[in-house]
């Protein structure tokens, strides 16, 4: 797997095998450049082709929804009642709404908020979860056993249900919804978490470590939760993921974001009744929300041969 | 065996009791149950709204009304009193259940034996035409929100009845609210047609992470060695696809469905409110709507119960299942 790199032999200083008299000169030896753990899954990574094209996508989208609003010469929240219902057109690449609002205008936004929450949800439930389950996998005990029944239980409930029933009676703005689902999705990462310190705080590293005098603290933080990150990674990724489509269907239901701000969920929401008369209303913010979890979902599944190259069956 | 059965079942109770008291402070939290009584105009007499709390046993403290409302729900099998004082939550739950349950069950066997098939032919030609396809597909559902995949069949269902054949589809309800024929035959053809798109769309919900995973988990016993062994035995293929490699690779995938249960009935609220069927999820939205806490405190406390019943079965069967784990 590692390169085939320059010979020695091209460089002065070090002895040749190809000179020394005895030896055919097919012989070679090679150097071998060291590339850390991490170097090798980047290198992985980037040769992910359908990964990479998400990736490409996906950062496409994010400036679609973040610096597109700025260029665009209509604004989410204009309901200046022209041009009302109209079809796609030049002057509105994607239609608009039964009140003049311009479709690209609103899913722009739509997309901005959707992200914003599907990345907030994936931030927050990975610090939160990794603590979670690193505390409970390093400890055990009794400790763990009262963390890890907490998990069962947030986990017995359907989540949908229960971010609904926690974001009725707030104001449903982006970062409340974030917090819920995001809280929700934290005992997720901490089951996985813990089980991998399971396995690794019985390693020599981590008994050496503690031989050293190491704190807890510094075991977990040091020790462990970097051994996680391969793990972790994938896992914010189908975070994000799952956030999104989370998302968008609290907001379909109207227990999440709410009018006047907008998301992809509740724009398909609104354009329930009009998939016959204005299909553009439905197709786009729906076609949005298809991409953006699918190209996560594409770029988590390349990190995971990246980052975890047992689950190949080739070898890359 | 017998030992972990009831070890296991023990360890379920007080995350059940948790899980109690956690509905039953998030439900106190979604607001105040006579706020739109409390609202209306001309305002309601103050004695009324005394009277309604006293009905609801609002005007006692949290802990006494959750005391109140567990001692009824164990000893009683009464779900207290709902907002609308003629409601029986009991009887209604009980309705709305059969009707998700309909969809959920009927849409896991689909999906399950749809996930199955294709997760297992894509592993065996991994890298084929065909486990491309399917690994597409099955990304794409994934990636697809159920709700606006149901609005979608919806429409198609609907269009297909305005331009080919009428009648074809049933796009509303759970059943027909009048039926010209009233035999048992009629109904269960009824409930059928009502059930087609509703569960296309929730079983491949459930259809795309598990074809995923199945063809995960075929793989890696397709690689393991005593494959290999069975393979130069020179066993028959099709024998050590089905007799060593499918047992063993199935295994994990009673687990994940059994935990996906919970998930499941997440996208059956949706796909439900899209075709406005009364079932479960209808309960729960308009029981939120109007804050009535007793049906929301009786809906995830029966979702609860299910969701753990599901994953006791799920670690009995894979011991079961899996000779290697025996817990003795």
């Amino acid at each position: 797997m590692p390169d085939m790199k320059t010979p020695l032999a091209d460089k002065p200083e070090s002895p040749s095998v190809a000179s020394q008299p005895g030896l055919s000169p097919v012989e070679r030896e090679f150097t071998v450049k060291e590339k850390s753990q991490w170097q090798q899954a980047a290198r992985r990574f980037l040769r992910h082709r359908i990964a990479m094209v998400s990736l490409v996508l996906l950062l496409l989208l994010m400036l679609f929804a973040f610096v597109g609003p700025h260029f665009w010469q209509f604004r989410y929240d204009d309901v200046s009642g022209n041009d009302t219902s109209q079809a796609p057109s030049l002057k509105h690449p994607f239609g608009t709404d039964n009140l003049g609002t311009d479709s690209l205008a609103t899913v722009m936004r739509g997309a901005q908020q959707s992200l914003k929450i599907a990345f907030s949800i994936a931030l927050l439930a990975v610090i939160v979860g990794s603590i979670w389950g690193v505390v409970s996998g390093y400890f055990l005990g009794f400790v763990d056993s009262v963390l890890m029944r907490l998990a069962d239980l947030l986990l017995t409930i359907p989540a949908l249900a229960l971010a609904g029933a926690l974001a009725h009676n707030t104001s449903g703005s982006w970062w409340v919804i974030a917090l819920v689902l995001g809280g929700l999705s934290t005992p997720y990462v901490a089951r996985v978490v813990r089980g991998v310190v399971l396995s690794l705080r019985e390693r020599e590293f981590i008994e050496a470590a503690r031989a050293l005098g190491a704190s807890n603290t510094r075991i977990m933080f040091r020790h462990l939760i970097p051994n996680c990150l391969a793990v972790v990674i994938v896992n914010a990724t189908l975070l994000v993921a799952a956030g999104i489509l989370g998302e968008t269907a609290l907001s379909f239901l109207g227990l999440g974001v709410r009018a006047p701000d907008t998301s992809l969920g509740l724009l398909v929401s609104g354009a329930q009744g009009a998939v016959d008369t204005r299909p553009w209303l439905f197709y786009f913010p729906g076609i949005f929300i298809i991409l953006i979890a699918l190209t996560v979902n594409f770029i988590g599944d390349g990190l995971r041969d990246a980052l975890d190259p047992r689950q190949t069956r080739q070898r890359r | 065996m017998f030992a972990f059965v009831i070890r296991r079942i023990l360890i379920s109770i007080p995350v059940l009791i948790g899980s109690t008291i956690l509905t039953f402070l998030m439900v106190k939290a979604t607001g105040d149950p006579l706020q739109n009584l409390k609202l209306r105009n001309p305002p309601v007499p103050r004695h009324t709204i005394a009277l309604e709390e006293h009905r609801l046993h609002l005007d006692e403290s949290w802990p006494a009304q959750y005391w109140h409302w567990i001692s009824n729900v164990v000893l009683h099998g009464n779900f207290g009193p709902a907002i609308n004082s003629t409601d029986n939550i009991g009887h209604n739950l009980f309705l709305a259940m059969q009707v998700t349950a309909r969809l959920v069950i009927l849409s896991v066997i689909i999906s399950l034996i749809l996930a199955v098939i294709t997760g297992v032919y894509s592993a065996v030609r991994q890298y084929s035409i065909t486990d491309y396809t399917t690994t597409f597909m099955g990304f794409l559902f994934l990636s697809m929100p159920v709700f606006w995949f149901a609005i979608l069949l919806k429409q198609g269902g609907i269009w297909y009845n305005q331009h080919v054949a009428s009648g074809t589809f049933y796009t509303i309800g759970e059943k027909s609210v009048f039926l010209t024929d009233n035999s048992e035959w009629s109904r269960i053809k009824d409930y059928a047609g009502h059930l087609i798109l509703p569960t296309i769309v929730l079983s491949l919900a459930g259809y795309a992470g598990w074809t995923r995973f199945t063809r995960a988990s075929m793989l890696e016993v397709l690689n393991s060695d005593y494959v290999r062994l069975a393979r130069s035995k020179g066993l028959k293929p099709r024998q050590v696809l089905v007799k060593h490699a499918l047992r063993t690779a199935l295994i994990p995938l009673t687990t994940v469905t059994a935990l996906d249960i919970a998930a499941l009935l997440g996208g059956a609220i949706v796909t439900e409110t899209v075709f406005q069927w009364h079932g479960m999820g209808n309960l729960f939205l308009t029981a939120l709507r109007q804050l009535d806490f007793n049906v929301m405190l009786a809906w995830l406390l029966v979702t609860a119960t299910i969701v753990i019943l599901f994953n006791l079965l799920a670690d009995i069967l894979y011991g079961v299942l899996d000779p290697r784990i025996r817990h003795a």
